[in-house]
């Protein structure tokens, strides 16, 4: 696995813990009191690390190239998942999947962005960058699952919608545009979920939802810290200070209201233990489903609606 | 990058300040000749002005503020704005090289205005619609929480009062000094258009040079009818990004007015000063 810069100090005291162990097998000397010691300062350190970390730091976990992606999980959280192809004008757009999934016992409508983790995976899934079709296609399967009843949730993890010429021509702007507004006109529970990268548009066209929840260290933003650092500091290396400007983790947004809940990631970040990741989203899923399963259509529109409407700050003078 | 791209941006840079500048001095200094930024031609601040700060030579349409395009295009003192007390904060204390804060108060003294959109209520040819009209010279016509919020109220306005709701887009998209709370306006404004459109209400975009990035993936485009201004650049992401992401050269004519018409993606494009007749017209049509 990967080691990023950050965690180097936490590598070497394992290895030094490696070290001790096979010492005393070698040697027969009783050294477990010191080993027990050494994990115990490790596991603390380990814990304080990933509690603190900095929004740059979260950046890397977030985009960690072995980081349980959505197909990982339909196979994590889903008992079934039958998946549906297609945007019905010429084209399935591998950077979102969606169909029908069976998540202990509940029926619901899972849609996602895909990213790959082998360069052959990622030219198939785009990294993570949806074309229109890809929205057209997660609005197709909006449709499905408003007709059927189902609730319906999202994954996000996108660096954004793709800027190509072709998806220019189609109508980028547009595709995202149309889902902000028909995911506010539908009858049934949306969830949403921030599970890696929530940049900008191309990750808001699926998060128009009653919940949204964001992966421990997900991060959401209305542009990626880069992006923000070659535009307004003119120049791309300052991301770290636009990471930290920007607001992007889930304990700023939570505090922003902006985001109404954070799922707890694996000590180590998701990458590191997929079971324990797929069990908290899927508890997660599980649970706010049922705090939305009282809800009829109405107030479901209704709560959808206002929570958007009160987002912002300004004065009124 | 090579030395043609070296160039190529260059001239860009140049051709956008060459622009501001004939437009600060078409607007500041009376009398004074202005130079058309594409053509070169030599105009005077008046003949400028009376053609609808539209070229006579070569139609290069000059980008205009929200002021000279609702005198253009509603009937004279028609315009009521509306939700003029909704001012911008600094809900992040955002400081990049130089902090929100300053950043307003420098839009402010520059542009005289509040904020990057002009709401309200006025005719057209003797139609009432609700409008949004944005002002690119307030940073860059971005969208924080005072748009979002204004463009949100003024749809409202249109559904309490049954009127059709007519938004002028020229913006660089959302305002990253307010990040993701911006990024929600693009949500918000969005769900109001969604109850618009169950009402069964007339929304007409009318996008301008230049909109691009949030505006055009959200309020920008959920018009019954888009409309574009001739010549006008439009898109969801800018020409530089897709050229570093594709490492290609774009067609010179990508990404404007009459490209999109090409792909289906508006409806019509028109000049400057057919604008208005259309718009009535359109109107009439709606039996509005």
């Amino acid at each position: 696995m990967s080691v990023l810069e950050f965690e180097k100090p936490l590598v070497e005291i394992e290895n030094k813990i490696q070290e001790l162990k096979k010492i005393s097998a070698e040697s027969g000397m009783d050294l477990d009191k010191e080993i027990e010691t050494f994990e115990q300062q490790a596991n603390d350190y380990k814990k304080e690390l990933y509690s603190n970390l900095k929004p740059s730091q979260k950046l890397q976990i977030a985009r960690h190239q072995e980081r349980p992606n959505f197909l990982d999980y339909t196979k994590l959280i889903c008992d079934d998942f039958v998946e549906m192809h297609g945007d019905r004008t010429g084209m399935d757009d591998r950077a979102i999947i969606g169909g029908l999934a069976n998540i202990g016992g509940q029926k619901v409508m899972l849609i996602g962005t895909q990213k790959g983790k082998s360069t052959k995976e990622n030219l198939e899934y785009n990294f993570g960058m949806p074309q229109p079709q890809g929205y057209r296609k997660a609005l197709r399967l909006f449709y499905h699952a408003n007709k059927f009843n189902m609730p319906i949730v999202t994954l996000i993890d996108t660096p954004g919608a793709y800027p190509g010429i072709s998806a220019e021509e189609t109508g980028q702007g547009i595709a995202i545009a149309v889902n902000l507004r028909e995911m506010a006109k539908l009858n049934v529970p949306i969830i949403a979920i921030i599970t890696g990268e929530g940049c900008s548009g191309g990750a808001l066209g699926l998060g128009v939802a009653n919940k949204v929840l964001m992966l421990e260290h997900s991060y959401y933003t209305v542009i990626s810290p880069e992006g923000c650092a070659s535009i307004l500091w003119r120049d791309a290396s300052k991301f770290a200070d636009a990471a930290e400007a920007l607001k992007i983790t889930a304990d700023d947004l939570i505090k922003l209201n902006i985001v109404d809940g954070m799922i707890k990631e694996p000590v180590g970040g998701a990458h590191t233990n997929y079971e324990e990741m797929g069990e908290n989203m899927k508890k997660a899923i599980l649970d706010t489903l049922s705090e939305l399963a009282g809800m009829s259509k109405e107030e479901l529109r209704n709560q959808r609606y206002d929570n958007f409407r009160r987002m912002g700050a300004f004065i009124e003078g | 990058m090579t030395i043609q791209e070296w160039f190529d941006k260059r001239k860009e840079a140049q051709i956008e300040r060459r622009a501001r500048e004939a437009r600060m001095e078409a607007e500041t200094v009376p009398g004074l000749w202005v130079k058309c930024v594409h053509c070169d031609a030599q105009l005077t601040k008046k003949e400028l002005e009376e053609n609808m700060m539209v070229c006579p030579l070569c139609e290069y349409h000059f980008r205009i503020n929200a002021k000279t395009r609702i005198a253009q295009l509603f009937d004279k003192d028609s315009f009521q704005e509306l939700n003029k007390n909704i001012l911008p904060t600094d809900p992040l204390e955002f400081v990049d090289t130089v902090s929100y804060k300053d950043r307003l108060e420098q839009a402010h003294n520059k542009t005289n205005l509040d904020e990057a959109v002009i709401t309200g209520i006025g005719t057209i040819e003797g139609h009432k619609v609700a409008a949004a009209v944005m002002d690119f010279d307030f940073m860059g016509g971005s969208m924080g929480s005072v748009v979002g919020e204004k463009v949100t109220r003024i749809i409202e306005e249109g559904i309490k009062q049954k009127l059709p709701v007519i938004a002028i887009t020229s913006s660089g998209g959302a305002r990253m000094q307010e990040s993701a709370l911006s990024l929600m306006q693009m949500a918000k404004t969005s769900c109001a258009l969604a109850r618009l459109d169950e009402a069964g209400l007339l929304y007409i975009n009318v996008l301008t040079e230049p909109t691009f990035g949030g505006i055009t993936a959200s309020f920008g485009t959920l018009g019954d009818i888009i409309i574009a201004e001739q010549g006008a650049r439009i898109g969801f992401a800018g020409r530089r990004v897709i050229e570093q992401t594709i490492r290609q050269k774009l067609p010179s004519d990508f990404q404007t007015a009459e490209y999109l018409l090409k792909f289906g993606q508006v409806d019509m494009v028109f000049k400057r000063s057919e604008l208005r007749d259309n718009l009535a017209k359109i109107l009439e049509m709606h039996g509005v």
